[in-house]
């Protein structure tokens, strides 16, 4: 028989299609179908100059929209050949781990809701809502930050600020513990994931997994650290790292990047440079509006960017970042005018999506809804 | 940071791992190369992709085991139009190398990498789909992110952009 399960269906996390050949309960063959929102955002990034694109980028991964940001403002300034000062580059990085740890909440709790244990997702949530409300003060916007620009970072963050993050680092550890008192050691979570949905580490290189996803089966790689970007380099963690490569070990390995990650964040916050927060190039990057009211030649940048942009040499550049689903990576080409040639996000849900077939095929339907939550997948990033 | 010049004369770079091998293998697959902003891009001969991939994932000293992604970008008007582009990653050594193949705009067609790396099976579809290049020998070439209906290919340079299709 076959079966549809999507685009509307509540654990497909989107608008996912699968089509499902089922005998009884057992799956014979699973056909992910994607394109539902399919919105040409690749098209829309050629008729925009280089600053417009990057509220584009937000609404990519609506999850983790600064890294998103990231990625975008990293490739550009590679092709400029810009050097961003340092204390931009570290709030960049409190707050790419900060994006990791509310995507991995929301990715926890809906996961941990699929496969049937409720209170995870309003534990989880409670968290979430604290990094959104920090994302709010610093960016003015929730979810849609597009606080990262090309040459630094948009504002100098409010006062008191980085008070409200450590106070939220210090207290989340305990509230990691919480989750896992309630799902590691929990028989049912441990029933219905290990085992299950198994990839081993040639297939999943093989198939072009990467990530928690690819970790989960024992391949030792994260960009952050192998090849480091945006000050990455001074910052010491581990890599969590798990063999079997089931539902259950990406589960683990997510639960310790949570840990992870708030090690990072405090670390930024220990070490967080002062100095200027945006590159010293004043046609690419916008000036201090205090610099604009007594400044010539400030207010005539300023007009000359918002009016035409500003030329980037003629180029190529592949940046990627390890975002929380995997290597997010933008190829950037510049044919030497105000507006990108062509803009190309490597999306790492696509690429992960591919290993649905391999996990799946001869198991329940009921481990169907654990391996797609398991994969962490954004409908946003794979249609773009 | 001033940008350093690109080096695009194949004879200077001949020393990278990944061009030697290409070029003791067969030295017509490699058209060129480029090193701009410690990036490099190789040029390989449509013909011999899929065997200059297979020789690049199996290569012991840098194995470049790992596909990150399949694109494409449109030069119209100028010929060749199209360059289908693959980012490749080697995790054991931590490198990457980009492989470009230059197609024309008569019969856009090149063999699918599909064989060497089952990961080129959506990406390529993607290229099939926004730039109508098409990948012989893939398993299920079909359009992905548009509907099955659709006609024409939108990321082309000379799709419309506005006005009623």
């Amino acid at each position: 028989m076959i079966l549809n399960m999507g685009p509307q269906h509540p654990s497909t996390h989107g608008v996912l299609r699968v089509l499902l050949e089922i005998d009884g309960e057992t799956v014979v063959r699973i056909m992910p179908d994607i394109g539902y929102l399919h919105t040409g955002i690749e098209k829309t990034c050629e008729a925009k100059f280089y600053q417009q694109v990057v509220p584009l980028t937000d609404r990519i991964d609506y999850l983790c929209p600064m890294t998103n940001n990231l990625c975008y403002a990293l490739a550009v300034e590679k092709l400029l050949g810009l050097e961003i000062p340092p204390r931009a580059q570290w709030l960049r990085v409190l707050l790419n781990e900060l994006t990791r740890i509310n995507s991995h909440l929301v990715w926890l709790g809906t996961h941990a809701m699929d496969i049937g244990a409720l209170t995870v997702f309003l534990y989880c949530f409670r968290e979430r809502e604290d990094i959104l409300r920090l994302f709010e003060a610093v960016s003015g916007q929730r979810m849609m930050t597009s606080y990262f620009r090309i040459g630094g970072v948009a504002l100098e963050p409010p006062l008191g600020f980085f008070d409200r993050v450590r106070e939220f680092a210090n207290r989340f550890p305990s509230k990691v513990d919480e989750y896992e008192n309630l799902l590691t050691g929990n028989p049912i979570w441990v029933m219905r994931t290990k085992g299950v949905a198994r990839i081993s580490a040639e297939d999943a290189i093989a198939l072009g997994a990467s990530g928690p996803t690819l970790r989960g089966s024992g391949v030792d790689i994260d960009l952050r650290r192998d090849m480091p970007y945006s000050g990455y380099e001074n910052f010491k963690f581990k890599v969590p790292i798990a063999q079997e490569g089931d539902v259950f070990a990406r589960y683990i390995c997510r639960v310790q990047e949570l840990r992870e990650s708030i090690a990072i964040v405090q670390q930024a916050l220990d070490g967080m440079p002062e100095g200027p927060i945006k590159a010293d190039a004043p046609k690419v990057v916008l000036p201090d509006r205090e610099k604009m009211k007594t400044q010539m030649e400030a207010l005539i940048y300023h007009f000359k960017i918002i009016t035409e942009g500003f030329a980037v040499p003629a180029g190529e550049v592949y940046q990627a970042v390890e975002s929380p689903r995997g290597e997010m990576g933008y190829y950037v080409v510049s044919d030497g005018t105000a507006k990108p040639y062509r803009v190309h996000m490597r999306s790492s849900c696509l690429a992960n999506l591919q290993l649905l077939p391999k996990m799946c095929e001869g198991r329940l339907i009921a481990d169907v809804v654990a391996a797609i939550g398991s994969i962490d997948i954004v409908l946003g990033e794979i249609d773009r | 940071m001033p940008l350093a010049p690109a080096i695009t004369d194949l004879e200077q770079l001949k020393e990278h791992p990944a061009i030697a091998r290409l070029r003791a293998w067969n030295s017509a697959a490699v058209e060129g190369a480029k090193f701009d902003r410690e990036e490099m891009s190789i040029f390989i001969e449509r013909s011999s992709i899929r065997e200059a991939c297979a020789l690049l994932r199996d290569d012991p000293g840098c194995p470049f085991n790992y596909l990150s992604d399949v694109t494409c970008v449109d030069w119209y008007p100028s010929e060749p139009r199209f360059e289908v582009i693959y980012h490749l990653l080697s995790i054991a050594k931590k490198e990457r190398v980009r492989l470009k193949v230059r197609l024309g705009n008569d019969s856009p067609a090149l063999e699918s990498v599909t064989a060497v790396w089952p990961s080129a099976n959506y990406f390529e579809r993607e290229v099939f789909d926004l730039f109508g290049i098409r990948f012989t020998r893939h398993p299920y070439l079909r359009r992905i992110q548009m509907p099955e209906n659709w006609e024409g290919h939108p990321l082309r340079k000379d799709y419309p952009v506005e006005g009623y299709r």
